[in-house]
C-alpha cells in the first residue's frame, strides 16, 4: 500500500474517532449555559444545574434510585452469572454450550418486547417500582455480561492447578477462595462493573416498570428531554462521563500494573 | 539423615479403572515398601499416570483398593490424603511468589506463621531457591519451576511422593542434574516415592525398583538389574535396555529349543516357555563378532550377517548386524585393531545360556519407543 | 458435603440460579406476551391481521427495517477500515483508537442521544454550518435521516470489535504471498483479505441489525412522528393506548423478525466456517 493511501486511510480514522467523541463531549458546555436552553454553544456560565441536580428532589432521587440498584443488581448478577459461567466451563462442552446460548438470550431479545412482557407480569404481582423489580429485571439483563466477561477468564484459567491445590490439602471450597477466585478475578471483576453500568444504564424495562416514587435516573433524563430543554440533562451526562472515563482510566492502569507484577 | 520411619507404605489390590469400554487399568496390583523408590515406567496410554492419579485419588477406582500406610483410601478425597503431588507441568500458584507457593500447604494445615517461615526456608534450601523466594513462577526457568513445585509437595511432610513425569518437559542435560538432585532429596527425606516415566534411562537411575506397565497391567516388578537380566515378559526385555531379538520357528531338539533364524539354527537350553511362539531375547554386551572362517567351539550359537552400522561409543563400538532373515542384531564389543567395515561379513556368536528365551508377545519395534532417545 | 460431591458431579446445579432467574425475569413475561397477543381482548388472529391490515404499521415494519439495514451499511463503511488501521499501528495508538471506541460505549445511550439532540436540531451545529456554508437549512430531528446518523454513531462499536477482534487473527503474510505472486494490491485484498475478514464482517452486521431493530431510544428521541419504528409503536400502543393485545402483537412479530435474521445468519456462518474448516 503507499504511502499516500496509508495517510488517507489515517485522516478516513481520525475523523471516525472524532465522530465517535466529540458529539457526546458537546453536552459539555451546555452542562454549564446560563439560560434553560440547549442551544449550542451556551451563553454565559453557571453551575446552576448542577446544583440542580442536588437540590431538585426529582433529580437526587432518581440518581440515588439508580445508584442502588445498579449496585444490588452488580452483586446479585455478579455472584450467580459467576456460578453460572464455572458451571458452564465445567460441563461437557455439549451442554455448556447450550446452557450457556440459553443465558445470553437476554442480549438478543428487542427490548420492547422484554418490557412489554416483564411490565404485564409486574403489573399482575405488585411489583412496578419496587425494588425486588427492578434488580430481577436488570440482574436477567445483566448476567449475559458476566458470563461472557467470567467465561473468559476461565478459558484460559488452568484446571490442574486445582487439582494441585486439592493434593495439598485444600478442599473444594478453600480451593475456590484461594485459587480459582484469585484467578479469575480479573473476569470477576469486569463482570461486576458490566453488570453496574449495565442497570444504571437500563431505560427501556426502566420505562415501563418504574412508579412515580421510584424512577431511575435513565428515566428522568428520559422524561426530561421529551419534556423541555432542560440542561440538567448535560450536567447529569457530563458527571456520567466523566465517572465512566474515571472507571475505565482506573481499570487500564490497573490492567497494566498488574501484568507488570 | 534416611529416616525410613517417614514413608509409608502403598498397596494397591485389584485395582481396575474403566472408562465407558476403555479399559486404562486392568486389574493391577503391586506393592511398594516403605521408603522405597518405586517407578512406574511404560509407553504412554499404558496405565502409570492412571495409577497415580489413582494413588493421589485425582481419578476413582472403577474396582479394587488402595491403602497408604495404615489408611484404606479409596473413597477419601485427594485433599485428605496427604500425599504429594509433582505434576509434569509444575502447576504453581501463578499469583503466588514461591514462597507462598510452598507455604500454602502449610497454611492449609495451620501451621503457625513462625514454623511455617522456617520451614518454608528449609526447604527452598533443600531445593536450592532460598534467593528467589520473593519471585514470582513465571519469573523463574523450567528448572526451577520443577524444584518450587518439588519444594511445594514435600514442606508438609506426605509419608508419600508422588512424581507425574516431572522431568518430561526439561532438556536432557538439566534432566539428568535434577536426577541427582531428586535422587539425593528421596535419600534425605526417607519418604516414599512413586515417580511416573516412560524414559527406561531415568528410570534405572533413580529407582530402587520399577514397575513396567503396558496396556493397563504390570508386566513385572524388580529391580533394573533385574529386569535387565531377568525380563520375563518380550516386551519387558525391549523396553529396556537394547536387545537383539530373534523370532522362527522352533523345536525341541535333546532337552534344548531350537528356533530357526532364516537357513541357520540357534538353540537355547531347556524347554519352550509356554506354548506359543517362541522369541530369543540377546544383550548387546553378550553378543561377539567374528570374521567367517574363525573356530568356534561348542556351547556357542552362531549366525551369519552383514555389518549395516557401525558406532562409536568411545569405550567401544556398536554394531548393527544384518541377519540372514532381515532382523537386525546388535553387538556391543571392545574397541579393537581391526574394526569391522560397512557391509563385511561376520558372525553372530553368543553363549547359549546368555540368551533369554521368551512367548513372543508381538511386541513391536513401537515398544521401544523408551529406547535411547 | 453430600450437597458439593454432587456439584462435582453435576456442574449443571450451579447455572440454576441464573437458569431459574432468567425462567422468572424474561421466559415468563416472554410467554405473557405471545399469550397476550393471541388472546387480548379476544382470542384468535385478530391483532395479526389488524397490524397487517394497516397500511401505517406495515410503513414502520418496512421503515424499521430500511433503518436496521442504512445503519448496518454505515456502521460497516466507517468500521472497516478503521478496524483494519486498529491492526496496522503500534499498540500505543491501538490504544487509544480502542478507547476512542469504548469510551462512547460507555457513556449512557440516553446521554449520547442528548448529543445528538442538541447538534441536529433546527438551530443546532450542523444547521448553522450548513447555513455559514450558504446552504439551506437541514430538517435532521424527526427526521429519518436523524435517526440513522444518531444510530449509526451508537453502534458503530458493535461493528468495530467483532471486525477487529477477525483482523487481528488474519496473517498478514498470506497477502504478502499474494503480492508476491504477482496479484495488484487491489486484487490481493479482494481475493485474500477480504474473504477472511468476512467472519467479522458478518457477526458485526449481524448484531448491529438486530440491535438496531430493536432500537428504542434513539428513534424515540431523534425520529418523533415521522419516523417512528416498531419498537416505539408498541410502547405507544401498551403504555398509552393500554392495548395489551396489539402491542405484544408487534412484540412477537419483532421477535420472530429477529430470531429469523439470526437463524439465518448462523447457518451462514456454520457453512461458511466449514468451507474454511475444509480448507486447512
Amino acid at each position: 500500500m503507499s504511502r499516500f493511501q496509508r495517510t488517507l486511510i489515517g485522516l478516513f480514522c481520525a475523523a471516525v474517532a472524532l465522530w465517535l467523541v466529540a458529539p457526546t463531549l458537546i453536552i459539555v458546555p451546555i452542562s454549564f449555559a446560563e439560560k434553560k436552553s440547549l442551544a449550542f454553544p451556551p451563553d454565559g456560565f453557571s453551575l446552576q444545574w448542577y446544583a440542580n441536580l442536588i437540590r431538585n428532589p426529582e433529580w437526587s432521587n432518581s440518581i440515588l434510585n439508580s445508584l442502588q440498584i445498579a449496585a444490588i443488581v452488580s452483586v446479585v448478577a455478579t455472584v450467580i452469572g459467576t456460578l453460572a459461567a464455572i458451571g458452564i466451563a465445567r460441563m461437557k462442552p455439549r451442554g455448556g454450550g447450550v446452557i450457556r446460548a440459553i443465558l445470553i438470550t437476554p442480549m438478543i431479545v428487542p427490548g420492547v418486547v422484554m418490557a412489554i412482557g416483564i411490565y404485564a407480569v409486574y403489573l399482575d404481582h405488585q411489583l412496578v417500582g419496587s425494588l425486588t423489580g427492578y434488580v430481577a429485571a436488570h440482574s436477567m439483563l445483566a448476567i449475559p455480561f458476566v458470563i461472557i466477561a467470567v467465561g473468559a477468564s476461565l478459558s484460559v484459567f488452568d484446571t490442574r492447578l486445582e487439582t494441585a491445590a486439592a493434593s495439598l490439602g485444600a478442599s473444594r471450597i478453600t480451593t475456590f477462595f484461594t485459587i480459582t477466585l484469585p484467578l479469575i478475578a480479573p473476569g470477576v471483576l469486569s463482570g461486576l462493573l458490566f453488570a453496574f453500568v449495565t442497570s444504571f444504564d437500563e431505560v427501556i424495562v426502566a420505562l415501563f416498570i418504574n412508579s412515580p416514587s421510584r424512577k431511575t435516573l435513565p428515566v428522568q433524563i428520559f422524561a426530561s428531554m421529551t419534556r423541555d430543554s432542560d440542561p440538567t440533562v448535560a450536567a447529569v451526562g457530563t458527571l456520567i462521563f466523566l465517572l465512566t472515563s474515571f472507571i475505565i482510566a482506573a481499570g487500564l492502569w490497573f490492567g497494566t500494573r498488574r501484568r507488570r507484577a | 539423615m534416611a529416616d525410613k520411619e517417614r514413608g509409608a507404605a502403598v498397596d494397591i489390590r485389584a485395582v481396575t479403572k474403566t472408562y465407558g469400554t476403555f479399559t486404562a487399568l486392568d486389574d493391577v496390583s503391586l506393592r511398594i515398601e516403605p521408603g522405597q523408590f518405586m517407578t512406574f515406567l511404560g509407553p504412554s496410554g499404558s496405565g502409570k499416570t492412571t495409577t497415580l492419579n489413582v494413588i493421589a485419588g485425582f481419578t476413582d477406582l472403577t474396582a479394587g483398593e488402595i491403602q497408604i500406610g495404615e489408611r484404606s483410601v479409596g473413597n477419601l478425597p485427594a485433599h485428605k490424603r496427604n500425599v504429594g503431588v509433582v505434576f509434569q507441568h509444575y502447576a504453581l500458584f501463578p499469583h503466588m511468589t514461591v514462597a507462598a507457593n510452598v507455604a500454602y500447604p502449610l497454611k492449609l494445615r495451620r501451621v503457625p506463621q513462625a514454623e511455617r517461615n522456617r520451614r518454608v526456608a528449609e526447604t527452598l534450601e533443600m531445593v536450592r531457591l532460598t534467593d528467589f523466594a520473593h519471585r514470582h513462577p513465571a519469573e523463574l526457568s523450567g528448572g526451577q519451576q520443577q524444584r518450587v513445585a518439588l519444594a511445594r509437595a514435600m514442606v508438609f511432610d506426605p509419608p508419600l511422593l508422588l512424581m507425574d513425569e516431572p522431568l518430561g518437559a526439561l532438556d536432557k542435560k538439566l534432566r539428568e542434574w535434577l536426577q541427582l538432585e531428586i535422587k539425593r532429596i528421596h535419600r534425605e527425606l526417607g519418604t516414599t516415592f512413586v515417580y511416573v516415566t516412560h524414559d527406561q534411562e531415568e528410570a534405572l537411575a533413580l529407582s530402587d525398583r520399577i514397575a513396567v506397565f503396558n496396556k493397563g497391567r504390570i508386566e513385572q516388578v524388580g529391580s533394573g538389574r533385574d529386569l535387565y537380566d531377568r525380563p520375563e515378559t518380550l516386551f519387558v526385555g525391549r523396553f529396556i535396555g537394547e536387545s537383539t531379538v530373534l523370532r522362527g520357528p522352533h523345536e525341541l531338539r535333546g532337552g534344548e529349543t531350537a528356533l530357526r533364524i532364516g537357513e541357520d539354527w540357534v538353540s537355547h537350553p531347556g524347554q519352550p516357555v509356554g506354548s506359543g511362539r517362541q522369541a530369543l531375547l540377546v544383550r548387546p554386551e553378550k553378543i561377539s563378532l567374528l570374521r567367517p572362517g574363525a573356530v568356534t567351539e561348542d556351547g556357542l550359537n552362531t549366525l551369519p550377517g552383514l555389518i549395516s552400522e557401525a558406532i562409536y561409543l568411545g569405550s567401544g563400538v556398536k554394531y548393527e548386524v544384518t541377519l540372514t532373515d532381515g532382523s537386525r542384531a546388535v553387538a556391543r564389543v571392545p574397541l579393537t585393531d581391526e574394526p569391522f567395515a560397512l557391509g563385511e561379513s561376520v558372525i553372530v556368536v553368543w553363549q547359549k545360556q546368555d540368551a533369554r528365551l521368551l512367548p513372543d508377545d508381538g511386541s513391536s519395534e513401537a515398544a521401544q519407543s523408551g529406547e535411547e532417545q | 458435603m453430600r450437597d458439593l460431591i454432587s456439584i462435582r458431579r453435576n456442574p449443571v446445579l450451579l447455572t440454576v440460579p441464573a437458569v431459574l432467574l432468567l425462567l422468572v425475569a424474561l421466559g415468563y413475561p416472554l410467554a405473557q406476551v405471545v399469550l397476550r397477543s393471541f388472546t387480548d381482548p379476544q382470542p384468535g388472529l385478530d391483532n395479526y391481521i389488524w397490524f397487517f391490515s394497516r397500511p401505517v404499521n406495515l410503513t414502520v415494519f418496512w421503515r424499521t427495517f430500511e433503518v436496521s439495514a442504512w445503519v448496518t451499511l454505515l456502521c460497516l463503511i466507517l468500521g472497516y477500515p478503521y478496524a483494519w488501521m486498529m491492526t496496522a499501528v503500534g499498540p500505543r495508538m491501538r490504544m487509544l483508537m480502542i478507547l476512542c471506541v469504548l469510551v462512547p460505549f460507555w457513556v449512557s445511550g440516553v446521554v449520547r442521544t442528548l448529543a445528538w439532540v442538541i447538534l441536529l436540531q433546527d438551530s443546532g451545529v450542523i444547521n448553522r454550518v450548513i447555513m455559514a456554508l450558504g446552504f439551506e437549512k437541514l430538517r435532521l430531528i424527526r427526521t429519518q435521516t436523524g435517526v440513522i446518523i444518531g444510530m449509526t454513531q451508537v453502534l458503530l462499536p458493535f461493528m468495530i470489535m467483532p471486525l477487529y477482534a477477525v483482523m487481528r487473527g488474519i496473517d498478514l503474510r498470506l497477502v504478502q504471498a499474494a503480492q508476491s505472486l504477482g496479484a495488484r494490491p487491489a486484487l490481493s485484498f479482494l481475493q485474500i483479505y477480504l474473504p477472511l475478514s468476512l467472519p467479522g464482517i458478518l457477526g458485526g452486521a449481524v448484531i448491529v441489525f438486530i440491535l438496531g431493530l430493536g432500537f428504542y431510544i434513539t428513534p424515540a428521541l431523534l425520529g418523533g412522528p415521522r419516523a417512528t419504528m416498531l419498537s416505539t409503536l408498541a410502547q405507544q400502543q401498551v403504555l398509552q393506548q393500554l392495548n395489551w393485545g396489539r402491542g405484544g402483537a408487534m412484540g412477537v412479530i419483532l421477535l420472530v423478525s429477529t430470531l429469523l435474521l439470526l437463524a439465518v445468519a448462523a447457518r451462514f456462518t456454520r457453512r461458511r466456517y466449514q468451507i474454511a474448516g475444509g480448507s486447512k
